[in-house]
């Protein structure tokens, strides 16, 4: 079991405010990604959540116990850090016990749990290895290890993945979203990456400046972005915004358009907007064109990689009319 | 860089320096062996010519020179246990967030800048002096008599006054120790359920090795060699009680004028201080590998 609500939490350091009011409800065996840019408060909730943080005023509930006031180890949570935060003199193996020893688990016990960790995440034949002498990848598979034989109500991620080169942040977003459909119990992962987001996550928390932007399944915060904020972080690459007269047609402030929902022509006669080509950044699958709009500025366009563009050729943009979306003054979605 | 013109320059440029160091070390080294080989006394000219192993001999036979070799050994261990237990409880103590932290750490490492001999004095008479010392007066509020520490207590009194000099560097070389432990490994050992005692034992006592390591490795060079506080408080006694080898070398070849007799026994606290060394690396170097 495992669900987490937050009541009307808030967060202050001192004078400045971190967290301003944030309420949420997490189920159990929930996957649930807080997403924001930096210093939008996404660490501080999370470390509120374990403990480490004290809450400035609002609830904490765990199972429905309060736990606004409990130390970490009573939460019941397991955390796994940004720079892994292994114990740098102990080997594999009694880091991976560490939790269990310090509960006072039998040594049967302790030696069964850490043999089935180390079997699920590949870690049996490094066991009597120390931490320095394994890889970012292998490190962090140690840290989870130490997070799973716990058995927590929750694990917590604090940007896991970011120490990690590219092609391996790829493995282990697998790795551990496996790892949640086997074990099935909560887990919150904070990321700044949308990418990670959207491929994890059963839920996700968009957060910006200290509130909640919207939370929602990553398909919803795709298609049904509730705020400007969310439309141009979600997404990749970033939607086109448009403001002024091509926006008041659509009767809204601005107006939203993602790359991958644009028509793409050389000939004059079926464009709307007529475009030059800046940069053409072609990956083989996909070919994303930065197109200099006459009057309405850059625009980033998806296209297949089958065409190939120059510098300086003549396009004609028409946007999907069923996806355009239309936002007011204050930035909300109409 | 290292060309072979650059490497000829740089070895005539560093040859003066090297060369008068060489000479500095080499000089009195040879000239404490010669003398060691020599009779050579002060007070009697008369008594010259190749002496052999006499000197050795004699410093080493006399029953003062065990005492002192253990005098030293006492010396040394007891201050060590003193700073490095007392080193670590005052950076745990100075690592908590407090008012005023600046300060107080200069304060706390202020007893390292008095100079040996006026730390001994301010010690001598400002505390220990059974008549007008601090302690003195303690001891006679509480109506008890007051303790002649230098002649009841000599060697406790000297390790007391060494130990409060070299406390200071041990808090502080711990105190960097401590501060450098990630805050992210603490905070992952408080998750695992870990409490204050055993984060202690468990991540930060391991993570202090190190530390703990050199300060032993650079006390033990310094605190052979402790002089200064013996000559002016105890000088030694009463008896041998308070007399380390160095303070040793000093009675014989200063004291009672036998030169010859003083340089064999420096010869052999050069010896046995290297044995030590060798000794410790020995026993606690392999901390130091990364």
């Amino acid at each position: 079991m495992g669900s987490i609500s937050l009541q009307h939490v808030k967060k202050s350091f001192g004078e400045v405010q971190i967290i301003p009011d944030i309420s949420l409800d997490i189920k159990d065996g929930e996957f649930v990604v807080f997403v924001g840019p930096s210093g939008c408060g996404k660490s501080t909730l999370l470390r509120l959540i374990a403990g480490l943080e004290d809450t400035t005023s609002g609830q904490i509930l765990l199972d429905g116990e309060d736990m606004t006031k409990a130390p970490p180890a009573r939460r019941g949570l397991a955390m796994v850090f940004q720079s892994y935060a292994l114990y740098p003199h102990m080997s594999v193996r009694d880091n991976i016990a560490f939790p269990l020893k310090m509960a006072k688990a039998p040594k049967a016990l302790i030696d069964q749990k850490v043999e089935y960790a180390a079997r699920t995440l590949n870690l049996s034949s490094y066991l009597d290895r120390r931490p320095r002498a394994l890889s970012g990848g292998q490190r962090q598979r140690v840290a989870i290890g130490r997070a799973i034989v716990r058995e927590p109500k929750a694990f917590l991620f604090d940007e896991p993945l970011s120490n990690l080169d590219a092609a391996l942040r790829v493995n282990m977003r697998l790795e551990i979203t496996e790892l949640h459909q086997q074990l099935k119990t909560t887990m919150i992962y904070v990321t700044h990456d949308q990418v990670e987001a959207m491929t994890m996550a059963d839920r996700i928390v968009v957060l910006n400046a200290g509130n909640v932007e919207q939370f929602g399944s990553p398909l919803d915060l795709y298609k049904k972005p509730a705020n400007r904020f969310v439309a141009g972080f979600i997404g990749s690459p970033k939607m086109n915004f448009i403001d002024g007269p091509e926006a008041a047609k659509h009767n809204a402030h601005s107006i939203g358009v993602r790359p991958e929902h644009f028509k793409l022509a050389t000939t004059a006669t079926s464009g709307t907007w007529k475009g030059k080509v800046g940069v053409a950044e072609q990956l083989g699958s996909d070919t994303f064109l930065h197109v200099h709009v006459e009057g309405l500025g850059l625009m980033t366009i998806r296209t297949d990689g089958d065409q190939t563009f120059n510098h300086g050729d003549d396009v004609y943009l028409t946007p999907d009319p069923t996806r355009i979306y239309r936002f007011d003054a204050s930035g909300v979605a109409i | 860089m290292a060309t072979a013109q650059t490497r000829t320059l740089s070895r005539v440029m560093m040859a003066p320096a090297v060369i008068v160091l060489l000479i500095w070390m080499i000089v009195p080294l040879v000239m404490t062996l010669w003398f060691s080989f020599q009779n050579y006394s002060l007070i009697n000219p008369m008594m010259t010519g190749f002496a052999g192993w006499g000197n050795y001999l004699y410093v080493i036979g006399d029953p003062s020179f065990t005492q002192s070799l253990v005098n030293t050994l006492i010396l040394v261990c007891g201050v060590l246990v003193i700073t490095i237990v007392g080193g670590t409880l005052l950076a745990l103590l100075l690592d908590q967030p407090i008012w005023g932290q600046g300060i107080l750490r200069i304060i706390v490492i202020s007893p390292f800048f008095v100079m040996p001999p006026v730390a001994a004095l301010i010690w001598k008479n400002g505390f220990m002096h059974p008549g007008y010392g601090m302690l003195g007066h303690l001891w006679k509020a509480f109506g008890l008599q007051p303790v002649d520490w230098f002649n009841q207590y000599p060697l406790f009194s000297v390790i007391v006054i060494v130990a409060w000099q070299w406390l200071p560097f041990a808090t502080l070389i711990l105190l960097t120790a401590l501060q450098s432990l990630s805050e992210e490994q603490r905070e992952a050992a408080e998750m695992d359920g870990a409490n204050a005692i055993n984060r202690f034992y468990y991540i930060i006592m391991p993570h202090m090795a190190r530390s703990i390591t050199i300060v032993i490795l650079i006390q033990t060079i310094f605190l052979l060699g402790i002089f200064a506080e013996i000559r002016v408080t105890t000088g030694g006694g009463p008896g041998y009680a308070s007399t380390n080898i160095a303070f040793l070398v000093f009675r014989t070849g200063i004291l009672s004028n036998d030169i010859g007799a003083g340089s064999a026994g420096g010869v052999v606290a050069v010896i046995i201080a290297n044995v030590v060394a060798i000794f410790l690396m020995r026993a606690v170097g392999k901390n130091l590998d990364a």
